[in-house]
């Protein structure tokens, strides 16, 4: 496996009339090519800082981003953000148009894309609908489209699911671990939960409190394709333990 | 106490579908039976005709300037300022609203003349404006722009500020390009609150145009009131303040339908809320 993003050293302090936050404080880790990282952590340790810089939404104080991408183009990323984020002027197949738009691309190519997606996520037959009619959960599965369009080279989710019900929250996560076995897109997930984390990464890292570092790396060993039905299992279990100490350790 | 109120609510909801489905007719029904009473007045009152004309005076009056041609000069010219103002009113406005939005610090240092300005009422410098800009059409354009720059500026401000921050990321992250950023997201999220300005701005626009024309003008509907008032043919007055209010509504009609048209998303959402309600 090739590496695709070494993340070196990397230093956020926010300017002094915000408050001189240091949020983020010498991270560093490497992810895979087609591998699903997520990150987990106590609120306010930075995880969506580091989602921003890695995004390019937000500059480092300090510290650098080397992508492996190919003939040295800057990287294709898809964010999802923790609300829908969804333009409610748009249908929800122009929202998932949008990126597609913005590069330029011919509308009848782009078009028969976002159907594809469409039906990837399930959205079948609200292809013309306004995004306010659409529950918190279709929303989402509407901004998940949006970003997998362009064919990101990584995918960056920030607490995708944070705003939805736990019911929804689950079904939510049972269908981007389809959706992910489908397209192997490279992910980085920032989450607060445990077995969200467990069930869709291979690889897990603990943000400390802040100053964020990076804490523990836990690799998740279980074999794909995983269904919802791994939840149950004692090993899910186990490994949800030792990743909740390590979180919380004492 | 639930039996009590059940059935006064169903009649309540029952009488308010009533008006909903026969509103039309009732706001001509009402229209009719104003000038019926208006007309019963001045026939059985003594009031002279230069004080209250009747219904059918000012309808002859009407007709007559209609067929000779003189009332459709006069409006299409006081038209014809109305919408130069408003158009170059709120384009400036649109314009220095965008950056005003985007610049605090051009906001700084703006903001507190135009606030200034605001404070200047339009009306009381009119005859400054004919007097440095002449009696033409100039001046007429210059005070409608005037008139309507402020509340089409002021809802551009909000409604470029008012787009979320989340959405501007999203765009950030597409690696969109400024005019991108304004074509995708600033122009649609503004929208709303922008044609809300627009629509006090066009009946802001007709008040400025006829405040041109009162302070000094030989044209337009304006000067038409002036000319009735001067020749005590209150008729002619009423059928230029009639024009006037025909010409509000029209552009006031017109930004609605802009509105009806450019934020569907909007109303489809009202429709169904509202059927909603009545189920």
């Amino acid at each position: 496996m090739s590496q695709f993003l070494q993340v070196r050293d990397l230093h956020v302090t926010y300017a002094a009339e915000n408050g001189g936050l240091r949020a983020l404080h010498g991270v560093n880790f490497n992810i895979n090519q087609h591998e699903f990282v997520s990150i987990i952590g106590p609120s306010g340790s930075g995880k969506s800082t580091l989602l921003k810089v890695i995004a390019g939404l937000l500059e480092p104080t300090r510290g650098e981003l080397i992508f492996n991408t190919q003939n040295d183009q800057p990287a294709r990323i898809g964010f999802v953000f923790q609300q829908a984020n969804l333009m409610p002027w748009r249908t929800v197949l122009e929202n998932i148009m949008l990126p597609m738009e913005i590069q330029k691309i011919d509308p009848l190519v782009s078009k028969k894309k976002a159907l594809e997606l469409v039906e990837l996520v399930g959205l079948d037959g609200f292809e013309n609908t306004w995004v306010q009619d659409l529950s918190g959960g279709m929303a989402q599965r509407v901004a998940i489209a949006r970003a997998l369009i362009q064919e990101p080279e990584l995918l960056l989710l920030d607490e995708p699911f944070g705003a939805l019900d736990a019911l929804t929250r689950e079904q939510m996560g049972e269908e981007l671990l389809r959706v992910w076995q489908v397209r192997k897109t490279t992910v980085l997930m920032v989450t607060h939960s445990i077995s969200e984390a467990l069930l869709l990464s291979d690889r897990v890292l603990v943000l400390s409190a802040r100053p964020g570092r990076i804490y523990d790396d836990i690799a998740v060993g279980f074999p794909r394709p995983r269904t919802d039905q791994l939840r149950y299992t004692p090993a899910f279990g186990e490994l949800s333990q030792k990743l909740k100490a390590a979180i919380l350790p004492g | 106490m639930e039996i009590s109120l059940k059935p006064t609510q169903n009649k309540n909801n029952l009488s308010k579908k009533w008006v909903n489905q026969n509103g039309n007719w009732l706001v001509l029904i009402s229209g009719f039976l104003v000038l019926l009473i208006w007309y019963l007045v001045t026939d059985w009152s003594d009031l002279p005709a230069f004080i209250l004309p009747s219904p059918l005076m000012i309808w002859t009056t009407f007709v007559r300037t209609l067929l000779d041609g003189s009332l459709v000069w006069h409006f299409s010219l006081t038209l014809l300022e109305v919408l130069l103002g408003l158009t170059a009113g709120s384009f400036l406005a649109t314009m220095i609203g965008y950056f005003l939005a985007k610049s605090s610090t051009l906001e700084q240092i703006l903001s507190p003349y135009l606030v200034a300005s605001q404070a200047i009422p339009t009306v009381a410098i009119a005859p400054l404006l004919v007097i440095w800009f002449g009696p033409g059409l100039f001046s007429k354009i210059l005070i409608a722009g005037l008139i309507v720059f402020f509340p089409v500026l002021v809802n551009t401000v909000v409604g470029v500020k008012s787009v979320p921050q989340d959405l501007r990321d999203l765009m950030r992250s597409l690696r969109a390009t400024r005019s991108q950023t304004l074509r995708y997201l600033e122009i649609p999220a503004a929208l709303p609150v922008f044609l809300g300005g627009l629509r006090v701005g066009a009946t802001l626009s007709v008040i400025g145009a006829v405040v041109g024309e009162f302070v000094g003008a030989d044209r337009g509907l304006g000067f038409l009131i002036s000319v009735g008032r001067g020749q005590y043919d209150t008729a002619l007055v009423f059928v230029a303040v009639f024009a006037l209010i025909g010409m509000a509504l029209g552009l006031y009609g017109t930004v609605i339908l802009m509105e009806r048209k450019l934020l569907i998303w909007q109303h489809h959402n009202q429709k169904s809320s509202t059927t909603e309600i009545e189920n």
